[in-house]
């Protein structure tokens, strides 16, 4: 099985910035976990993302031709800030590894993955 | 046997479809030919050749797929058959199918339902009545609830660390039974009744868990409280204070069950917050009159609780064992030092009455006015009403 774990964020709370105080530990933290997942071999990508101001939906529907709105898709206080995608043989595994990640507050949100697609594009269901 | 059933296949779903069809199938074989010699064994037998039929049934439908669409060739796992189970993990998988039940990434309805339905054996229309939901509500419910154990493989597995998963099948099982006791109205008579479903399952849970002493903790409470069921409520309906219940029509073959629940596991101790709830509902189950209540020890038993698990409903009733122990203005005292519970009746209650014993009517009536504009429930309106009526 391969899960995604979306990491929410709250983008109003202050992070270190490279040079200032806290920020080796942070991305050391990050880097820890990371190599764990590699260590045991669970780790199939990953990354973080720019902050939603920088987010740009395209917004398809029957009606009408595609509309380009400025700004993520959902308004919400946490923000999708990154993501892991690992696997696991079941849902207790995949939820050990959402919960060490290194944040202190936040959320995690786990989903199964449904099709990965071959080396000719063709969805796979993941099993 | 659906537990079996589950751990043999690895498919719930499967399983589940499968006794329903083979309890279906011995509704029409033993009313035509009587009922076979061995009949668990047989409904095992008949539900077991079941899921086997569906999943030919499956893989043949799988076949047709990969014939046309190249990629689906690959058997689904986890379908292979394993070897029957011992008899000796029987428990083992009627544990794990509790644990999948009340696992916490189902929401709390969701683990109520799978509990009746799966481990209890109710069926959809009687968990539906006994909520006061639509069926298919309840319905819907377990096949979504199907689905995401399906989709994100919840597994059938019993963690190391046990402790955080029984507490959630103790708060499933706890809510199992309060539900008993919240008038809800409606059709009582076709209503199976939770309290005792909830006590069969918290006895099963303790045969499963012979180590967790709040397990025995929970099922102590569910019986000393099951204990006086038949005189909470007067024959009007009113609501009827334990110092005033007609304690001859308590069930003392429960009682003594509890007692005996109770003794082994403080004996064994660690003592946790079941565990003194059931010790504190053993002091009035067993005080021969209300007057009997050993107050002191019940004030300490609050006191343990409240360090134990925190909580303001909790200091409440310290509050009130400790006016019964030390008189009226002491109960007063801690009272006043609890926060966070201004919109919460009883406490509102609690003072009116201690302030009437010290010698307080018109504080008092001020209090239970207070309490009044709270009070849920007629039956409780009605008795404030006359409360207030009799200080005024």
């Amino acid at each position: 099985m391969e899960y995604m774990l979306i990491i929410g964020a709250d983008e109003s709370m202050p992070l270190p910035g490279p040079g200032e105080p806290g920020f080796e530990e942070t991305m050391g933290a990050w880097a820890a976990y990371t190599r764990s997942l590699f260590e045991k071999g669970v780790f199939i990508s990953g990354g973080s993302l720019q902050p939603s101001a920088t987010a740009t939906t395209i917004r398809k529907s029957l009606q009408s031709p595609p509309v380009i709105v400025d700004g993520p898709f959902a308004e919400t206080k946490e923000q999708l800030a990154g993501f892991y995608v690992v696997t696991a043989a079941n849902l207790d595994e995949a939820l050990a590894l959402a919960t060490e990640l290194p944040m202190p507050v936040g959320s995690v949100e786990v989903r199964p993955l449904a099709m990965r697609p071959d080396e000719t594009g063709s969805p796979r269901p993941v099993l | 046997m659906l537990a079996l059933l589950a751990a043999r296949f690895g498919d719930l779903d499967l399983a589940d479809e499968s006794v329903q069809d083979a309890l279906v199938q011995a509704v029409e074989t033993w009313s035509a030919n009587g009922i076979p010699a061995n009949p668990p064994g047989w409904l095992y037998t008949v539900a077991h050749n079941r899921a086997v039929d569906r999943l030919r049934r499956a893989a043949a439908s799988a076949r047709r797929l990969a014939a046309s669409a190249h990629e689906l060739t690959r058997e689904p796992e986890g379908r292979q058959e394993v070897p029957i189970v011992e008899h000796t993990e029987v428990g083992d998988e009627q544990l794990r199918l509790m644990l999948l039940c009340c696992h916490p990434a189902l929401d709390r309805d969701t683990q109520v339902t799978l509990t009746l339905r799966l481990v209890g054996g109710l069926t959809t229309a009687e968990i539906a009545g006994a909520f006061l939901v639509p069926e298919p509500t309840l319905a819907q419910r377990i096949v979504r609830a199907k689905r995401k154990i399906r989709a994100a493989r919840i597994p059938l597995t019993i963690p190391a660390d046990l402790g955080e998963r029984v507490e959630v099948l103790l708060t499933v099982l706890l809510l199992i039974f309060n539900e008993s006791y919240l008038s809800r109205g409606g059709t009582q008579t076709l209503r199976v009744d939770l309290a005792e479903q909830a006590i069969r399952l918290t006895d099963r849970a303790r045969t499963l868990l012979p180590d967790e002493g709040e397990v025995e903790g929970l099922l102590a409470l569910e019986l000393y409280l099951h204990a006086r069921s038949a005189t909470r409520v007067d024959a009007g309906g009113e609501l009827v204070l334990l110092r005033d219940q007609d304690r001859s029509l308590w069930d003392l073959e429960l009682i003594r069950r509890a007692n005996a629940v109770v003794r082994r596991a403080a004996a064994r101790g660690p003592i946790g917050p079941f565990l003194l709830q059931a010790l504190i509902a053993s002091q009035h189950a067993n005080a021969p009159t209300a007057a009997d209540t050993d107050w002191p020890l019940v004030a300490d038993l609050y006191a343990r609780l409240l360090s134990a698990a925190p909580s303001p409903v909790v200091a409440l009733n310290r509050a009130v064992a400790v006016a019964e122990a030390d008189g009226p203005r002491a109960g007063l005292a801690l009272i006043d030092d609890i926060d966070g519970l201004d919109d919460y009746y009883l406490l509102h209650v609690a003072r009116g009455e201690l302030l009437a014993r010290a010698h307080e009517p018109s504080a008092a009536v001020t209090a239970l006015r207070r309490a009044l504009e709270l009070a849920p429930s007629p039956a409780e309106q009605r008795h404030l009403h006359r409360r207030i009526a009799a200080l005024a």
